[in-house]
């Protein structure tokens, strides 16, 4: 049986319940929220400040250092604390997705210290990562040219699925499940993540750049609501 | 040495006209050396060579608990050694999140491919199975050691032998090998990575060009029973960004890449393969 209907009742091109909150790290220069359904992620921007060990300075530019981690109690089966090799490489995606927009090029022998923490894991940790560093950093005051957002598109089965759940990433019937996140720049359009697991032809994968394109478009506007009205408050 | 601004920007003004350097076109690589049988005690190895670039591949096998979520199946685990003897920027001490990348990159291909036939791994469902070790080393780096990589992670496992196993002490007699291969299926995943200098995009880099490459794209592709292109895996590097176009135009030559290489590797592989006998 091929997949006609997503387990949670979801439209294919509808993400979850999305929910972002701006400020949720007093300590920090800037802080936010950022959930697909039961994924959430926190991340908390300090800096602009000065880089030590003073070697790893760029005196051209500043540096965006991101650190992502799971808690050990964020997914079903404990994680050991610490970083791994999986947190590493997610980490190294989440600063090249977040890079391009960032005018690092004022900020010269500083660095920007962005920590991207998962409270609840069911897929997509990554992509609501970014989502939460981009407001973050927004919030932080940190000059941007635009906003990243970012979206896990699937393909279940043979359909497309925007923002796919741990339960459609272990799908096993028919052609599987194929996992694509993949991160915009909300102005200029510009792909700055993308990554995939699984198997998907040549021509099924830019439709899925398609879909995500459109979701990460109501991800963005969902980031401007937040922002503006977090200003509005202040 | 970190390759200077001035040369990468010559590299680019050269590519604008669409010349290399070595005078390669934009999507040809370098001449490509796969040798099998590279170290005896291995299970499998393999040496590639992209040109200059060089790098080794062994299997190994042990015994280990399967993941609670996949009972029945066999386990694997690549790891990825940039060797200071291999270029100078490279220095001893833990993997650094290039060779931490790199591995994770060749071993989402390999498993996502369904290469290994994980299934065929196991020996007593949620207490034993055999867990596959691919272990690759960089011998000299001149540019594009992620294909190389999983091009000779892909040519030691073609040639892997299960070592033996004794049921009663139920321990893996290491040096022993049975004449059985590892079990893989039909599909050869290759991975291809893209990259793009000004507005250009060009395959297997040498190491100037990767310094002056601002985004990549790795995909890790194989062939269906239809003869269709599947894309198993793909990771975007690097702080700089893909357009749409560019990305669609990226897909079309991957496919087309993809049915000339493939050929020519297999046949690469089988070549060593007869040498050695």
């Amino acid at each position: 049986m091929s997949y006609t209907k997503r387990i949670d009742g979801r439209k294919f091109d509808e993400l979850r319940k999305t929910r972002a909150e701006i400020g949720v790290v007093p300590n920090a220069d800037g802080s936010a929220l950022f959930a697909f359904g039961d994924t959430i992620a926190i991340a908390a921007v300090y800096g602009p400040k000065q880089l030590h060990p003073q070697h790893l300075q760029n005196p051209e530019k500043g540096v965006l250092r991101v650190v992502y981690d799971m808690l050990s109690f964020s997914v079903t089966e404990r994680k050991r604390p610490g970083p791994s090799r999986r947190s590493q490489e997610i980490s190294k995606v989440t600063e090249w997705a977040l890079v391009p927009v960032i005018q690092l090029e004022n900020f010269q022998n500083t660095v920007i210290d962005v920590h991207i923490s998962i409270l609840q894991a069911n897929a997509s940790t990554r992509c609501a990562g970014i989502n939460a560093a981009a407001l973050a950093l927004a919030h932080a005051g940190v000059p941007m040219t635009e906003l990243v957002s970012s979206v896990s598109i699937g393909k279940v089965d043979d359909r497309i699925v925007t923002d796919l759940t741990k339960e459609e990433e272990d799908y096993k019937d028919g052609e599987g499940s194929t996992d694509i996140p993949m991160a915009f720049s909300s102005k200029t359009g510009k792909i700055t993540l993308l990554q995939t697991d699984g198997e998907i032809r040549p021509k099924q994968m830019k439709e899925a750049i398609e879909q995500g394109k459109k979701a990460c478009k109501e991800i963005y506007e969902i980031q401007k609501k937040v922002l503006k009205e977090f200003n509005k408050e202040k | 040495m970190e390759t200077p601004n001035l040369t990468k920007k010559r590299i680019k003004d050269y590519l604008d006209v669409g010349k290399r350097f070595d005078s390669r076109e934009l999507l040809e690589h370098r001449d490509i050396e796969i040798e099998i049988g590279v170290s005896k005690n291995a299970e499998g190895s393999a040496r590639v060579r992209l040109g200059e670039t060089e790098v080794i591949a062994g299997i190994k096998l042990g015994v280990g608990a399967p993941y609670p979520d996949h009972e029945e199946e066999g386990t694997m685990i690549t790891t990825m050694e940039l060797l200071p003897l291999s270029s100078e920027r490279f220095e001893y001490g833990p993997p650094r999140i290039n060779a931490i990348e790199m591995a994770r990159v060749v071993d989402r291909g390999i498993r996502e491919s369904g290469f290994i036939d994980f299934k065929k791994l196991c020996i007593k469902k949620g207490e034993k199975v055999w867990t596959v070790f691919v272990d690759i080393y960089s011998i000299n780096n001149r540019g594009n050691l992620l294909d190389a990589s999983c091009l000779a992670a892909v040519a030691a496992l073609l040639t892997a032998k299960m070592p033996k196993y004794d049921e009663k002490l139920e321990r893996v007699k290491y040096g022993e090998l049975t004449s059985k291969k590892i079990p893989l299926t039909k599909v050869v995943p290759i991975t291809l990575t893209f990259h793009k200098i000004g507005n250009n995009l060009l395959i297997d880099p040498v190491l100037e060009e990767e310094d002056a490459s601002e985004v990549r794209l790795t995909l890790t592709l194989t062939q269906n029973d239809k003869k269709e292109v599947i894309i198993n895996a793909a990771q975007k590097g690097n702080e700089g960004t893909f357009t749409e176009e560019e990305l669609s135009k990226i897909l079309d030559l991957a496919e087309k890449t993809y049915k000339k290489l493939e050929k020519e590797v297999e046949d690469k592989i089988e070549k060593s393969l007869k040498e050695k006998k």
